[in-house]
């Protein structure tokens, strides 16, 4: 275990940028999706580094990235759930044409 | 430290002076020893896969009356090599618009998530793989990792029939899941551990499968689910989707699909053997006895653990050649609405009655245990009889009304 | 470079190479393939973080279920003209530059901070990491409560996508 701490918070954070950059420039709502989960990827990585590092008696940090999973599961079967529904009335899954709510 | 004793951590030695004799570090031996382990394991798998071939034709034809293959070799036991000569030398082809990458990735992805099985399963006390704290989960996990591959297969294959294939099955797969981990997690309470060592020598007194019959009913059925062998193979239903997902594989690659259906078929019959019958051990306490101690020995765990695993994987076979095709729509009405609560409540009664007897002498808590489980089958009989008596009357009164109003009609 | 390194190396670079193939890549089922690749790559992560429960949750949660939700998805929400065109928006770019800004002011921040730099102590031999995980989240003086709400809300979730996917009409 001679690994530093901040090469895990390193990893998390080139992690999340490379989610966020493809969440803010993909046109297609599921590659949205996909820059959404490597997002919760990074912060899941955070929590359990700093779990095994700061305090490995107590769960805190397993029990939160479980918690994650769980959120993380709920939102994309949602998120899909409406992509597709959305796709059968308009017929399209491109974000920006799903505009009809727009002044 | 004897051969017959020990043989893992002998060989382990006798490599390990081997190599440091030699000049390599610790290190670097210890990743060597490790890689040769892998190896043997590998080619133990393999070469078992190759005998199941064998065993699954003589088998089918048994079952059907007639001999199956005898003509090469003693009882044909060359056979399976012919198979493999012919498969070898088809020609290879990929289809026009696959996307050849995946195309070749699915029938690896297929085998390997059968040999990684290969890691935790326990063929005696002293000669297993690797004895994970959460063994139990990591059968679901490679579970998940074979329905990958097939949508991977059907997808690459730029052909619907394929794609339709690969949906149904993985449809089926993932349904039936859940009636598996539940009936996963029965074992676990019953252990109180989740490494399959655990719970190989919690059974030294008494087997799972008495304590428990309906947890191994559930998790039979859904282990042949999961395996997409029959009465739930949708992507091999000639008749309906002319071979499913695997149609446009062709030569070597239709070969490892079709092992590694058989090799994962023969895994499941080993995890039922070790989390049902006992696994390596499970002889009552009779090894205890100085006459009998030599059922304590690696090789004859070993011999005990490939014998029961054959049991097993001979009982999915008969399941197999006795039963006509469920369809799709009924397999997963079936696990939904039957399985999934039936496997639930087994497990409440099984933790609730875990802690109420857990004070007892064991005759009474192995009483009690099976005793629960019976009743719980019995209601639940009755409940399918009251169903179905209901349905039938309503296809009764539905039919006799209307021949009536064809009668009015003519 | 202790072997554990190596290993790490190793492992950060499959991860890293995926998720940048799962925002770059035309085809959508390739870049879901590629994030299946990166999952594992995480997977493997908390293998090396001790953290054994979790590695096989990974594999079960997010590959069994999430990534197989996702190429379902993408199947069926193919058209065939979607894949020729460009896949990023006209500003790509902006997002790009933010990105990096972000990933060098958390590299500064992390590396400034003298106490990220130790490494871990050993866990003593004699505590099971995965039964003192399910007593923390079944004892009610731990975290019995979020446990439970995770299950409302994944019931909930259940509930709401069989209803907007099945799709009836009114």
């Amino acid at each position: 275990m001679s690994i530093p701490l901040s090469w895990y918070l390193i990893l998390a954070a080139a992690l999340f940028c490379i989610g966020l950059f493809g969440v803010l420039s993909r046109k297609n709502a599921i590659a949205i999706l996909l820059g959404i989960e490597l997002m919760l990827n990074a912060v899941n990585i955070n929590l359990v580094a700093f779990w095994r590092y700061q305090d490995p008696v107590k769960m805190t940090g397993q029990v939160f990235a479980i918690i994650v999973f769980a959120v993380a599961a709920a939102e994309v079967a949602v998120g899909l759930a409406l992509i597709i529904s959305v796709y059968r009335r308009r017929k399209t899954v491109i974000a920006d044409e799903i505009d009809l709510m727009k002044w | 430290m004897v051969f017959v004793n020990d043989p893992i951590k002998y060989l382990d030695a006798v490599i390990r002076d081997l190599l440091t004799g030699w000049g390599l570090s610790n290190g670097l031996s210890t990743v060597i020893i490790y890689f040769i382990g892998i190896t043997v394991l590998i080619i133990f798998a393999m070469v078992l896969d190759i005998f199941l071939v064998w065993v699954e034709r003589k088998v089918v034809a048994r079952f059907q009356d007639r001999l199956g293959p005898n003509r090469i070799g003693p009882f044909g036991i060359i056979q399976p090599f012919a198979d493999i000569i012919k498969l070898i030398i088809k020609e290879d082809i990929t289809p026009g618009g696959a996307d050849k990458f995946l195309f070749n990735l699915g029938p690896v992805l297929a085998i390997s998530s059968v040999i990684i099985l290969w890691a935790i399963l326990p063929i005696s006390s002293k000669i297993f793989g690797v004895d994970l704290n959460v063994a139990v989960l990591y059968l679901v996990a490679a579970g998940a990792l074979g329905t990958l591959s097939i949508i991977v297969g059907g997808w690459a294959s730029n052909n619907k029939y394929a794609l339709l294939g690969a949906f149904r099955m993985v449809a089926n797969m993932i349904s039936y899941e859940i009636p598996m981990v539940i009936a996963l997690l029965i074992p676990t309470i019953l252990a109180d551990s989740m490494s399959v060592q655990g719970i190989t020598q919690a059974q030294g007194g008494m087997w799972f499968a008495f304590l428990s019959p309906l947890a191994l009913i559930i998790f039979l059925i859904s282990a042949i689910a999961e395996l997409g062998r029959s009465p739930f193979d949708l992507n091999e239903a000639e008749s309906e989707i002319v071979a499913g997902f695997h149609i446009e594989y062709t030569g070597m690659k239709f070969g490892l699909f079709y092992a590694g259906e058989l090799l994962h078929a023969f895994t499941f019959g080993g995890f039922i053997a070790v989390l049902f019958f006992g696994g390596y051990g499970g002889f009552f306490g009779l090894e205890k006895i100085g006459l009998f101690s030599w059922l304590s020995n690696p090789f004859v765990q070993a011999i005990v653990f490939l014998a029961k695993a054959m049991f097993g994987y001979w009982v999915i076979m008969w399941i197999k050649y006795s039963m006509p095709r469920i369809r799709i729509d009924h397999m997963l009405a079936f696990n939904w609405k039957f399985l999934t609560p039936l496997a639930l409540v087994v497990l409440v009664n099984t933790a609730i009655l875990g802690k109420v007897l857990a004070g007892f002498p064991n005759w009474i808590y192995v009483l009690g245990m099976f005793s629960s489980n019976i009743v719980i089958g019995f209601i639940t009989i009755q409940i399918l009889r009251i169903y179905g008596r209901k349905q039938r009357n309503t296809l009764l009164k539905n039919s006799s009304t209307n021949g009536k109003n064809q009668e009015q009609v003519a | 470079m202790t072997a554990d390194r190596i290993i790490f190396l190793l492992t950060a670079g499959v991860i890293l190479g995926s998720a940048i193939m799962v925002v770059v890549t035309r085809k959508l089922i390739h870049a879901a393939l590629w994030l299946v690749a990166a999952l594992f790559g995480v997977a493997i992560l908390y293998g090396i973080l001790q953290a054994g429960f979790l590695a096989v949750v990974q594999v079960v949660v997010y590959i069994g279920a999430i990534a197989i939700l996702f190429i379902f998805a993408v199947m069926l929400t193919r058209k065939e003209t979607l894949e020729k065109g460009t896949q990023t928006r006209p500003n790509w770019w902006l997002p790009g530059i933010l990105g990096l800004i972000i990933l060098i002011g958390l590299i500064i921040l992390i590396t400034g901070h003298i106490d990220f730099n130790r490494t871990a102590e050993q866990i003593p031999t004699n505590i099971d990491t995965l039964r003192l995980l399910g007593v923390a989240l079944v004892s009610p003086d731990a975290f019995v409560l979020p446990f439970e709400i995770a299950s409302v809300l994944l019931l909930a979730a259940l509930v709401g996508a069989v209803f907007v996917a099945s799709g009836k009409k009114e």
